[in-house]
């Protein structure tokens, strides 16, 4: 256990000293102090001695020295639009991130998990083929059309009369057709405030209902990956050996599928699923952009058009310790799930 | 020697697995019909299309947000109706879908010569250059591709400017993209490269005295080809998205030079006033394209690879 | 009666290209702890046999004709749901790899309790104690550690002998072991053997034995067959088939074995390879490697050429060839004459 806790904390630690050199060299070379802290005004001597007085002439292993002694302090400067430290700044947009992520994330493994299951067991079925379908359908269109397309269905509303209007049977099928719209599309509402900084959308019926089409957009690209690899590797482990050997063994087809099948699929599903974490948060700034939706990602780019080199600088630095943090807790999680993973210390 | 092998290739070819399982596969081949199509269009968008959208004299407008031709109100000379500048939608789709097939394709290739020349180094030299190269492209992959692309491209945004990443922004992208996308093929080619070095061939090359970067390219890269190919497919959908990702989000290309993500960017600001067919018109295309393309993927990976399952 | 009754067993692979026979006219019997051997190249249908009694086999494979009388009652058409309790309780079966026939991400214990209480209610406590009954039945050292451990913390012949011991776990009538040494080191493949042996005797469990390695089946086995091309093409005693094999594929197979050959020569072979199952030769499949397929006159018998032969019994054998069916017309022509 502590072997293996040792080795990934030592990963992690590489991946952030990476993630801060590259925020530093940002920092440095893009971000001027100077100009944030007295404008265009004063004159170039002064500039000059303030430069000194902050270090900037310092060598680049001395400045990048005190940038990571900052970071640890979770200090990265002021923010040039908000005018307040860069971390308070994040902590405002980060629970408006994490409650769409979480969201999302249980409606991937609410859905994922059975479809994936159904359409191994029963791989020809025209269910299963219809999943199929749809789920080829749903990694070829970008997540911010299909945002698009859900604000078009249920934020605007669709009204179509391909059929006659004057019949009671035609307007039933016009009817049928059309989408009403009236479902909120932009931004969180009144998210209700607890515990201090954080907001919560998950508190009220009236909440939920401005996560719905964000999640769903955001859980409509990383669904048919997670389907498909569920219903692959289900598929392989199906064939095994030792799920023969379990059927020979007279064991009902539900505990095959569900404890011998299941859980060897889930290995290769939980890595995945960290890698995936990633893609996730590349997502949301897509999603949130589309919805309004003010958290991290909506922030972020508003730092890369307004050039708020700090807070661009911390947003990365968040951002790469969260993955760390999650990576991190995914090995673990693998490792507790995975008996062939030494994680404690018993002699083999 | 060549004489004989020109009419074989062809016989080779009529008679192989690849045509044999193409012509049982409807949807592959409906799926290169509209390929070629859309190529076709996208190629000849100057001689194909009503009007030039970057020529602002043919701009008229008055004639803003008119709809496409099935709804009342529509004009005839616009087919698929205009855009909020009054620009023809149609042509401005045929030259988006140019720009982003342009940038699609020369990503791929980007990160195919990245990604291949350090996908042989790992895998041929091994040691701390392979450590330090895939150490690298696991990071990156667990950054996820867009994620990376979206930080170069805001990085590259800023170093450059607006106004220049505007002016070069096709190259830009290209390279943004390739800079992201590369851990790909350096992994598949690696281990291929680690599956063939094993083999006999490699030893006897390297007994005959052959020079390493020889065996790479002359020996070892032309059996990974498949595998190759077989991604290259996925990433030219995957590299399409990306381009229309850092459009939709205004790290991509202008709207005055647009992409197929760019137009979906510029018509969403009107969908609230009722002209969806700006956004969603040409977010159709964009997904007929990248649908094709992953249809075709999975076909030629089934072909290639029948190891895998079909889904 | 036979505890086990196999007649005319007809299974076939549905592909493309349409069904592929793999196995066809398997006719056997198994009497209560006896031990049969089934024996042939790989590919001739020695584990399709053994996966169909218990209608194991995966798709597109599926039985399409003959019966399977176990203990009076017809398995072969049988729901999955009567199979079960045949399947692990009645009649268990033993994997050829021990290193894949184990769940990995579930304990040695969790495997064998499971397949108790799939027969039989009683509580988890009371099947361990079985379990680990059954483990020091298999001399397994240590066997309370044991249940708690995962496949990858034992060696493969541990591992197999963990394996046996969910085989008996449920005293069962019948066990079928595919090729239950082959992927053991050889070191220990005798000791498996023996051990397994020992158990069915002391439990009086049946045994079909399926192997390629006639020395085990001639030592251990009452009655044996022999599996060509999805046919049994002979069977009998074991004893008087090693002693006097009549099929010309049984004497080639036992010419083959190296203590046959003459020492410092090359060892016998029969020539060419087993044809596949989609494409067999006309008549008697194999007839293309016989080296009887000529009359006396020097010429190719029709019959080997066109028909697929019958079964002739011949002694206390059944064997399937038509230079074996003209001997033995020959000879009960001559006895006839005798006679008269």
């Amino acid at each position: 256990m502590i072997a293996f806790l040792i080795k990934r904390l030592f990963h992690a630690f590489l991946v952030m000293f990476v993630i801060s050199v590259i925020s530093f060299a940002i920092q440095d070379n893009l971000g001027d102090p100077i100009q944030q802290m007295v404008g265009q005004s004063v004159p170039e001597s002064e500039r000059a001695e303030l430069r000194e007085e902050l270090g900037l002439n310092d060598p680049f292993f001395v400045q990048y020295l005190r940038f990571a002694k900052n970071a640890a302090q979770f200090d990265f400067g002021y923010s040039y639009i908000f005018n307040e430290p860069t971390t308070e700044v994040i902590m405002r947009h980060l629970p408006a991130t994490l409650e769409l992520v979480a969201a999302t994330t249980l409606l991937i493994v609410l859905l994922s998990v059975p479809i994936g299951v159904y359409s191994a067991i029963k791989p020809r079925a025209w269910l299963s083929r219809a999943f199929m379908g749809v789920s080829i359908v749903g990694i070829s269109i970008p997540v911010f059309l299909t945002a698009i397309v859900l604000i078009q269905l249920f934020a605007i509303g669709v009204e179509v009369t391909p059929f006659p209007v004057d019949t009671a049977w035609g307007a039933w099928l016009n009817d049928l057709l059309s989408t009403d719209g009236g479902m909120p599309a932009y931004g969180r509402g009144n998210p209700v405030n607890v515990f201090g900084t954080w907001d919560t959308n998950f508190s009220s019926l009236e909440g939920l209902t401005y996560l719905v089409l964000p999640a769903i957009s955001l859980a409509s690209i990383m669904l048919p990956l997670f389907i498909r690899l569920i219903r692959a590797e289900m598929l392989e482990v199906l064939q095994s050996e030792y799920v023969k050997f379990a059927r020979a063994k007279g064991i009902s087809l539900r505990r095959i599928y569900f404890v011998h099948a299941l859980k060897n699929t889930m290995l290769p599903v939980i890595t995945v699923g960290g890698v995936q974490i990633g893609t996730l948060v590349a997502y949301t700034i897509l999603t949130e952009t589309v919805f309004q939706w003010p958290g991290m990602g909506l922030m972020f780019l508003d730092a890369i058009e307004r050039s708020d080199i700090p807070l661009i600088v911390t947003y990365l630095m968040i951002v790469g310790l969260i993955f760390v943090i999650t990576n991190t807790l995914v090995d673990l999680i693998y490792g507790l799930v995975n008996p062939t993973v030494k994680l404690t210390g018993k002699p083999a | 020697m060549s004489d004989t092998i020109v009419p074989g290739r062809w016989a080779r070819f009529r008679d192989s697995y690849l045509l044999y399982s193409f012509k049982r596969d409807l949807i592959a081949q409906v799926s290169l019909v509209i390929f070629a199509l859309l190529i076709f269009a996208a190629v000849f968008a100057p001689w194909l299309a009503p009007a030039n959208p970057y020529d602002l004299a043919q701009i008229d407008i008055l004639a803003s947000e008119l709809p496409p031709f099935w709804i009342d109100g529509a004009d005839p000379a616009y087919l698929m109706g205009t855009d909020a500048q009054g620009r023809d939608l149609l042509s401005t789709i045929l030259y988006g879908a140019r720009v982003s097939l342009i940038i699609g394709f020369g990503a791929v290739l980007m990160q195919a010569v990245i990604g291949v020349s350090f996908g042989l180094m790992a895998g041929y030299l091994g040691g701390r250059v392979d450590a330090f190269l895939m150490r690298l492209a696991d990071i990156q992959l667990s950054f996820s591709t867009l994620m990376v692309a979206i930080i170069v491209g805001a990085l590259v945004k800023a170093i450059f400017g607006g106004a220049t990443f505007s002016e070069y922004a096709v190259p830009l992208l290209v390279l943004i993209i390739g800079l992201a996308e590369w851990p790909q093929y350096a992994r598949t080619v690696r281990a291929s490269v680690l599956a063939e070095r094993s083999k006999e061939y490699v030893d006897a090359a390297r007994v005959m005295g052959l020079k390493s970067r020889r065996i790479m390219f002359r020996h070892i890269l032309p059996n990974t080809l498949s595998p190759i190919f077989v991604i290259s497919t996925v990433q030219v959908a995957n590299a399409i998205i990306s381009e229309a990702a850092l459009s939709f989000l205004g790290l991509g290309m202008p709207e005055t030079h647009p992409s197929l993500g760019s137009l979906i960017k510029s018509g969403f600001d009107y969908i609230q006033s009722g002209s969806w067919w700006i956004t969603l018109i040409p977010g159709a295309v964009l997904v007929i394209l990248v649908l094709v393309i992953n249809l075709l993927g999975d076909w030629l990976r089934d072909v290639l690879n029948p190891r895998l399952y079909k889904g | 009666m036979a505890l086990l009754e196999v007649n005319n067993l007809d299974v076939r692979f549905a592909l493309r290209g349409g069904d592929v026979r793999a196995l066809r006219d398997v006719c056997f019997t198994l009497d209560r702890g006896e031990r049969l051997g089934i024996v042939g190249e790989s590919g001739a249908g020695k584990s399709v046999a053994a996966f169909s009694l218990l209608n194991l086999i995966a798709k597109p494979g599926y039985i399409a004709g003959g019966s399977i009388i176990f203990d009076g009652k017809e398995l072969s058409g049988m729901k999955d749901r009567g199979l079960r309790r045949v399947r692990g309780n009645r009649i268990s079966m033993i994997f050829q790899d021990p290193m894949m026939t184990l769940n990995p991400v579930l304990s040695i214990g969790e495997q064998m309790v499971e397949s108790l209480k799939a027969h039989r209610r009683i509580s988890t406590r009371e099947a361990r104690a079985i379990a680990l009954h059954k483990l020091n039945q298999v001399q397994i050292p240590s066997p309370e550690t044991r249940l708690d451990q995962y496949p990858h913390e034992l060696s493969g012949g541990m591992r197999q002998r963990v394996i046996i011991a969910i085989a008996l776990l449920l005293d069962p009538d019948i066990i079928i072991a595919d090729e239950p040494t082959t992927a053991l080191d050889v070191t220990i493949q005798a000791e498996i053997m023996d051990l397994l042996l020992e158990l069915c005797d002391k439990h009086n469990v049946g045994l079909v034995l399926i192997t390629h390695d006639l020395g085990v089946v001639s030592q251990v086995t009452q009655r044996m067959l022999v599996m060509y091309a999805g046919r049994v093409i002979e069977q009998g005693p074991t004893r008087e088939i090693i002693n006097g094999p009549q099929h010309p594929y049984t004497q080639g197979l036992i010419n083959a074995l190296p203590q046959m050959a003459t020492p410092g020569s090359r060892l016998n072979q029969i020539p060419g390879s087993m044809p596949s199952l989609s494409n067999l030769p006309s008549g008697c499949a194999f007839h293309p490697r016989c080296g009887f397929v000529n009359d006396a006159n020097g010429a190719p018998r029709k019959a080997c050429l066109d028909k697929v032969p019958g079964f002739v019994d011949s002694g206390n054998c059944r064997v399937a060839c038509h230079m074996v069916a003209e001997l033995v017309n020959q000879q009960q022509r001559d006895s006839r004459e005798e006679v008269l």
